[in-house]
């Protein structure tokens, strides 16, 4: 009963973190939002969309690969979160005391959409911010699995960080598109100044505030 | 850092054309003779406030010499894109370069009653960080503050071809030169782009030794100033193509695309056709092939005169040529300003269709035979320059120098800087304001408009009106 809860609130902050993610305007959705008006045509605003999406799913499994695969190491699992929480931490105080923005990401071309999803996702350390939680929901599960072997036990973990990455993506996808769908059909561009606040000062925060729950859980 | 975008950051034309009305202007303000430092004018533009067309607050530079010529905004429209990551930059610093000194200077003008210099960039500085010299034209774009230059390394500005440089958009550091392959191009003037579309388009002067102790005549009638216009990959950094406007079409100036990004279009202004003295604005456009072309839409005819009301100059032609100094584009992209520096015309086209422009208005003012007088009864000294178009299309601003020692040739003698506004008809038409004249203090000239809050040559937008 107990693990099942911790479950359900892990899958619940992979899905509000996705959502968070996916109404920042700053993550894309105005760019689909453009790519439709420029073309004159809806259906681009959803290629944008999936654009988006895709690199941003990139993003995801690019950084929670790696730990999918040092979870062999089952002996080290709390080193291995507790490393983790510091690493997010420590992104989060960079990010607080470091405001500038990555001056490359303006170099990418405006119709590389899932290049410059990944990237933007990469440098806001977006990746990053999922690690604790998926650390989380492996533990959970292993739990749930006792003394399985250690294949099956990696294919399961793997099997998790695919799943937190597309659930994440989905909602993100999920509420950024319903805003791009939005602000082009109804509300009109004028949303996007009127709407878009600036998280940079909280979103470095949520990932202190993520990797110090993390950390206090493995401690 | 803001919490919400800068309330005056719009993410389309139309956008911007709804938002309120301009109150104040800020003017540059230079000494032809380098007898004072240069400054900035702020001017009230209020019709409702006492002070309405006064200067209310001048702030003078702490050197001389530096001859201010164009200027631009920190920060911009264009910052509502994700893709440049500056959404909460504020619209708060001018960026002014002096062409003559290469010197930079950052203005605050947060209050612009209070407007104090925030940072000064010494020409050495330009100099060491770029190769370049004399920088002109200031657009805030997705990789910060990008600043044309006229002329490359050494005293003379002839080492190396003059181009691009970057600076930080909150640090105002240089950052380095923009160009990776810059093709063909190697002189330089003014330049804009189309974001989203991602090109760039730049212009052609002349360089330094053509420009700074006057127009070289020989230089003119051989057709060696400018005549052609540059396509650049904006994001890559390289020349994509480059057009010849013909050798004859001499000084090709100001770049004004449509602000509408998902239009293809846009305009150049040509000082002076040397074949038959006439002016002339080409059309230029994207082709469904991604190729670019220019097309002559309109020329504008030189007067006759008599040789004895002309400049040494001019002498020779009996004629008084057009000089088209400078265009600017109403937000809605309908109608184009054109400055007739020469004969003392502002005129107004409809662009509706940019490939056949209409005349819809003309106001004469100043001009080098005509000399004809304000409705106030004042003289305006010399011609129509460097115009400015409120955001809403309505009020239409301009000064009269052109480059101090331009103007000393075109136009012999010192006669004040001046700055007027005429109301523009919703469909069209053009008569200036009786009650609008700013008088500069004594031994000034003025030269490019800033309006409050962003106005028709400063802001890059994202996204289409439609």
């Amino acid at each position: 009963m107990e693990t099942g809860g911790a479950a359900t609130g892990l899958w619940g902050a992979v899905v509000a973190s996705g959502v968070y993610h996916g109404v920042n305007p700053g993550m894309g959705w105005p760019l689909a939002v453009s790519a439709a008006l420029m073309e004159r045509r809806p259906g681009a605003l959803w290629r944008a969309i999936g654009a988006l999406a895709a690199g941003h799913l990139a993003a995801m499994a690019a950084i929670l690969a790696p730990f999918a695969a040092l979870l062999v190491l089952v002996e080290r699992q709390r080193e291995i979160r507790i490393g983790a929480a510091c690493l997010v931490i420590g992104l989060g105080l960079w990010l607080v005391a470091n405001r500038r923005h990555p001056r490359f990401l303006a170099r990418v071309a405006p119709a590389r959409l899932a290049l410059w999803s990944f990237l933007a996702a990469t440098a806001h350390g977006a990746g990053l911010m999922l690690v604790p939680i998926y650390l989380g929901l492996c533990q959970v599960s292993q739990n749930d699995a006792g003394h399985a072997a250690a294949s099956t036990l990696m294919a399961g973990d793997a099997g998790v960080a695919l799943a937190v990455a597309t659930a994440h993506t989905l909602a993100m996808t999920l509420a950024g598109g319903a805003l791009a769908v939005g602000v082009h059909r109804w509300l009109g561009l004028r949303f996007l100044s009127k709407g878009w606040f600036n998280l940079d000062l909280v979103w470095a925060l949520s990932l202190v505030l993520v990797g110090s729950v993390s950390l206090a859980a493995a401690l | 850092m803001n919490l919400r975008p800068d309330p005056t950051f719009h993410a389309t034309p139309k956008l911007a054309m709804q938002a309120p009305a301009e109150t104040l202007a800020f003017t540059l303000m230079l000494s032809p003779d380098a007898s004072q430092p240069d400054g900035l004018a702020v001017v009230d533009v209020d019709p409702a406030s006492k002070s309405y067309g006064r200067i209310v607050h001048q702030l003078l530079m702490p050197h001389k010499g530096d001859e201010f010529h164009h200027f631009g905004w920190n920060a911009c429209s264009s910052s509502l894109s994700p893709l440049s990551g500056h959404a909460f930059l504020e619209r708060r610093y001018l960026i002014v370069p002096g062409i003559r000194s290469s010197r930079i200077y950052v203005i605050d003008v947060k209050e612009p009653l209070k407007a104090k210099i925030h940072k000064i960039i010494e020409p050495e500085e330009v100099f060491a960080r770029t190769g370049y010299s004399r920088p002109h034209t200031i657009h805030c774009g997705p990789e910060g503050i990008y600043v044309s230059t006229l002329g490359g390394g050494g005293p003379e500005g002839t080492d190396g071809p003059p181009g691009i440089f970057i600076m930080d958009c909150e640090s105002f550091e240089i950052l380095g030169r923009y160009e990776m392959d810059r093709g063909q191009q190697e002189k330089h003037y003014d330049f804009w782009w189309n974001l989203p579309r991602d090109y760039m388009v730049n212009s052609e002067w002349g360089l330094p030794p053509q420009f700074e102790n006057g127009l070289v005549p020989e230089d003119l009638l051989s057709n060696k100033y400018g005549h052609r216009i540059h396509f650049w990959n904006l994001r890559q950094r390289r020349n994509v193509q480059t057009l010849d406007l013909g050798a004859n079409h001499q000084m090709a100036l100001e770049i004004r695309p449509a602000h509408d990004p998902a239009k293809d279009h846009g305009f150049v202004g040509v000082v002076v056709d040397t074949t038959n003295l006439q002016g002339a604005i080409f059309t230029w456009r994207r082709k469904a092939d991604g190729e670019f072309e220019a097309v002559k839409t309109i020329a504008i005819d030189p007067q006759p005169a008599d040789p004895a009301d002309l400049p040494e100059l001019l002498k020779g032609f009996g004629a008084v040529p057009p000089l088209v100094t400078d265009i600017d584009l109403s937000l809605d992209d309908r109608f184009l300003y054109v400055s007739c520096w020469g004969t003392g015309e502002m005129r107004q086209y409809d662009v509706s269709d940019p490939m056949k422009p209409k005349l819809t208005g003309t106001v004469e003012i100043g001009g080098i035979v005509k000399r004809k007088a304000h409705p106030n009864g004042k003289a305006f000294g010399y011609g129509p320059q460097m115009v400015e178009v409120s955001r809403d299309g309505r009020r239409v601003y301009w000064t009269n120098s052109l480059y101090s020692t331009w103007d000393d040739q075109f136009y012999p003698g010192d006669r004040g800087g001046a700055m007027v506004m005429a109301h523009a008809g919703a469909d069209g038409g053009l008569t200036l304001a009786e009650d609008f004249w700013v008088e500069f203090p004594k031994g000034y000239r003025s030269h490019q408009i800033r309006l409050e809050g962003g106005d028709c040559s400063t802001d890059s937008f994202c996204y289409p009106s439609v």
